[in-house]
């Protein structure tokens, strides 16, 4: 990776072996310090990423691809399944328009109170999931402050899909947000100001400047919230009620079936979410890879 | 009032992008937030603090603060070394492992908590090799520390990662012509280059291992004293009907937290 | 192989939305059964027993929608607003708790039922590894330091809490003084290496990941765990004396009242005490209530020297509020054993 310095390549070759040797020893490490660097890392990852994810796959296979399936449409884990998805597409849109709207103000414009803006944003990140499932309840529930005239508007939030959602929205609230605005602040708004000088309009200058330069930056965000809201448990074990079939999220249906000594369909639930981390893993390799081709192509 | 607020600028879009922000915001943030602390203001301060300096309640803090510190601290470590391995080497099928350090972020903690728990109860694929030795895993603190190392991992490498890959290698050569040697190049040069996104992962890998709840109960004995985290001691007061305790210790948390959060958001964005 | 057409797949697809729109041909009314935890087994099998009965009286097709958790959380959900028509929870202080907390039901709720409302009783037995290596016969040897006992958190599981007393009055009865028992119970759970939130959990705990000599368990739970989870690698050992435990179950007066059930609803508790279903709960390992039918399964349930909650500890409100509150006797225990 360390490319040889050419004034040192071009001076004499009698000179040249100790020093290039020098030069080795001073911009990298000897290799058996690799070779160890690279083997704690590996194990590391070993231990605490490739097991578990192995015991996950493994145990969802271990007696059949027919069981695994049989397991899959079970009609409480079909619909299990049904409200994660139902779920994901009314959140992660929602906070993947207010990611973007978010960072646009904050990344373009200077004004008082950002900093506290900010924190803002980061706060549904530093509280414990069991909690914001707590205040839900608290402000929400039949007991709560809100509850009695939820009630006798027969609105159901609390132990019904809308509180689900909205539990979820405020844990993946920051996602989108925390990975654009580094981004775009680092951006600086000269572009836009360019492209709004040109003439072109507000929306032009979003979909043709800004868009483009905070792509993958977005795509991320939203597989990051994505993945979150799909595999959210804490906070929905608490404003979910368990209903078999209507509230129970795949998480919640990945516990009932272990708490139901059924382990195969346990994991072959679990297989089903572990498979789509992967997925959204391989997603974000190819969009960094077409990233980083597209950087070098104009490089060239 | 926008416009008193802030600076001129060409850009369009201010009023209406900051009105939606906290507009959501205040929605779903900020009075759901104020509901909590103001549910705690109806309890008298005794019994505020009663509710949060309760043996019990304190031993539960020691216990998270504790795991969540050295979780933190073990990805620390690793995750610097993974990062730089990471960046800095080529080997094979460094691309996958690059793609499988997201794996935390995208898998459910609920899964993982089954998984791990699988892997190091004392019947399990690796802890019953430990247990010859007499080594307890599972259901002890040392369970609930791998759980948090577990779901804080991707903290540190990926905030590291960037960093590193930007970091100016002309500094490293300039400091090897001036004859320093790899070692005290790697202390004086990168090291410092590194640390405050090595601070950043290491504060939101302690934060995410705070509020940890799904992937813990599963592999924590939840003994009161010896392996309850404080999330689960507050679900445990809300499932007795004591809320009021539950939100006075959800709510110290939560101010200790801000205060943290405050702080570090003011390195970040400076 | 034929090529795929996509007229073909349209003309197939109307067809069966066709087939989908036109087969609810019974009305269907939906009720929600909230439960505790090890009651998932019976309640399957029956609610289809139900729907059955009450479609061949009523002509109606009853979809029961279950929800099962820890006694005490489920209690919580119901009294913050989960839709339930009936709870059939582990313990009545639980049920109370909708009266009390809510007032979702009358405070005579457990006269309107025969048996206490309990259609089914339980009971406390120790569940051990095969052969009984440790040698377990009774309570007193789960207070032995060489014995690592498995019991979820009384705190949270109502089964827990069933387990606690049986302990206690066990205590009580053996060494005579409150003083006594304390110290017996003590004793016990400081040999308590993992607890669990709810009753499933700690079944786990001990069947799947082999923690700990023995296991407080219900009855029903035990016999689950001999016959389905591992035959011939657990024994239960039924102690000298236990307690009675009686899960009631009650409809919620304000939800059915609300949505229109209360006739469905009160059947399908009713329908409990028919001699079917109390057969299906003797299948499923509960005690009948009927004692009749209770004898058809006279050598499955071995003679249990029983006493209740009543007799040892005055109910559940004062056995809940002496024991189970914070700063109460289990609490005082806990730091004890932690000092």
């Amino acid at each position: 990776m360390t490319t040889l310095n050419p004034a040192l390549g071009s001076s004499s070759p009698a000179q040249t072996r100790p020093s290039a040797h020098a030069w080795h020893r001073a911009t990298e490490e000897p290799a058996w310090l690799r070779r160890t660097l690279i083997g704690i890392a590996l194990t590391f990852l070993t231990i605490f990423l490739v097991l578990p994810l192995t015991v996950v796959l493994y145990s969802a296979f271990e007696q059949g691809l027919r069981v695994w399936y049989e397991a899959i449409v079970e009609p409480d884990a079909a619909a299990a399944i049904r409200l994660t998805l139902l779920v994901v597409l009314v959140v992660v849109p929602v906070n993947l328009v207010f990611g973007v709207v978010a960072a646009w103000a904050i990344a373009k414009f200077e004004f008082r109170g950002k900093s506290l803006l900010i924190t803002l944003i980061d706060l549904p990140f530093a509280i414990s999931p069991v909690v914001v499932g707590l205040i839900f309840v608290i402000l929400l529930g039949s007991q709560g402050w809100l509850g009695p005239w939820l009630a006798s508007n027969e609105m159901r939030i609390i132990f019904a899909v809308p509180g689900i959602m909205l539990v979820i929205a405020f844990g993946t609230l920051p996602f989108v947000a925390r990975e654009l605005i580094p981004l775009m602040q680092q951006q600086g708004k000269e572009e836009e100001e360019s492209s709004l000088t040109l003439g072109a309009n507000g929306w032009q200058t979003f979909w043709r400047v800004t868009l483009p330069n905070i792509k993958w930056g977005l795509i991320y965000g939203v597989i990051l919230c994505n993945a979150r809201a799909m595999g959210e448990f804490g906070a929905v074990a608490v404003v979910s009620g368990r209903i078999r079939g209507e509230t129970n999220t795949m998480p919640l249906h990945i516990e009932v079936l272990y708490n139901e000594y059924m382990f195969t369909a346990a994991f072959a639930v679990s297989s089903l979410l572990a498979a789509l981390a992967l997925v959204t893993i391989a997603v974000k390799s190819f969009v960094e890879w077409r990233e980083e081709r597209a950087r070098t192509a104009q490089q060239n | 009032m926008a416009i008193a607020l802030r600076q001129p600028s060409v850009i369009p879009g201010f009023g209406i992008t900051l009105g939606f922000t906290i507009f959501y915001l205040g929605l779903l943030i900020v009075i759901p937030i104020a509901g909590l602390l103001l549910y705690t203001l109806q309890m008298s301060w005794d019994d505020f603090w009663r509710a949060v300096s309760d043996r019990q309640v304190v031993a539960s803090y020691k216990l998270s603060f504790g795991a969540s510190l050295i979780a933190a601290l073990i990805n620390l470590v690793f995750g610097a070394i993974v990062a730089w391995v990471l960046v800095r080497y080529r080997f094979t099928g460094k691309r996958i492992v690059d793609a499988l350090v997201d794996l935390p972020f995208a898998m459910p903690t609920a899964v993982a908590g089954i998984a791990l728990v699988t892997l190091y109860a004392s019947t399990g694929w690796v802890g019953q090799y430990l247990n010859v030795y007499g080594i307890r895993i599972a259901y002890t603190q040392i369970g609930v520390i791998v759980a948090l190392t577990y779901i804080g991992l991707p903290f540190v490498v990926r905030t590291v990662q960037p960093v590193l890959e930007d970091l100016d290698k002309e500094a490293e050569e300039a400091s090897a012509i001036m004859g320093a040697n790899r070692f005290t190049t790697i202390r004086r040069v990168i090291l410092p280059a590194l640390l405050p996104a090595l601070l950043t992962g290491f504060a939101l890998a302690f934060a995410r291992a705070l509020g940890e709840y799904g992937s813990v109960i599963f592999i924590s004995g939840n003994l009161p004293f010896r392996t309850e985290i404080t999330p689960l001691l507050i679900v445990a007061k809300a499932e007795q009907f004591d809320y009021a305790g539950a939100a006075a210790i959800a709510a110290f948390l939560l101010l200790l937290l801000i205060n943290g959060l405050q702080w570090w958001a003011s390195r970040r964005y400076r | 192989m034929h090529a795929f057409q996509p007229r073909n797949f349209f003309k197939t697809s109307v067809a069966a939305l066709a087939v989908a729109v036109a087969v609810p041909v019974f009305a269907q009314t939906t009720i929600t059964n909230v439960s505790y935890d090890p009651t998932r087994e019976f309640y399957r099998e029956y609610n289809a027993a139900f729907d059955a009965h009450w479609q061949a009286t009523k002509g109606e097709r009853v979809n029961v929608r279950q929800s099962h958790g820890g006694s005490g959380s489920q209690a919580r959900a119901v009294i913050d607003g989960l839709d339930a028509d009936v709870v059939t929870l582990a313990l009545a202080y639980d049920v109370s708790a909708l009266h009390d907390r809510a007032d979702l039901i009358p405070a005579d709720w457990q006269a309107r039922l025969p048996s206490n409302s309990s259609p089914y009783t339980s009971t406390i037995v120790l569940l051990v590894r095969a052969g009984n290596p440790k040698n377990i016969k009774d309570w007193n040897d789960l207070a032995r330091d060489d014995v690592e006992v498995i019991t979820p958190n009384p705190k949270t599981s109502g089964g827990a809490r069933w387990n606690y007393l049986a302990a206690w009055g066990y205590g009580l009865k053996k060494y005579g003084s409150e003083e006594a028992a304390y110290e017996f119970t003590k004793k016990i759970y400081a040999n308590v290496p993992v607890l669990d939130p709810a009753a499933r959990g700690a079944t786990n705990t001990f069947v799947q990941r082999r923690i700990g000599d023995a296991f407080i368990a219900w009855e029903n739970e035990a016999f689950l765990a001999v016959e389905q989870l591992g035959r011939g690698e657990y024994e239960i050992v039924v102690p000298s004396v236990s307690i009675l435990a009686e899960p009631p179950v009650t409809i919620v007066d304000r939800n059915v009242d609300r949505k229109g059930t209360r006739e469905v609803a009160q059947a399908y508790l009713e329908f409990l005490y028919t001699d079917e279903a109390q057969r299906l709960a003797g299948k499923h390992f509960y005690r009948p209530s009927n004692p009749a039918i209770g004898a058809e399964f006279a050598d499955r349930f071995p003679d249990v020297n029983f006493f209740t909650i009543d007799e040892v500890f005055g109910g559940w409100k004062v056995a809940q509020e002496t024991h189970f509150n914070d700063g109460g006797v289990f609490d005082r225990i806990l730091r004890e054993i932690n000092q």
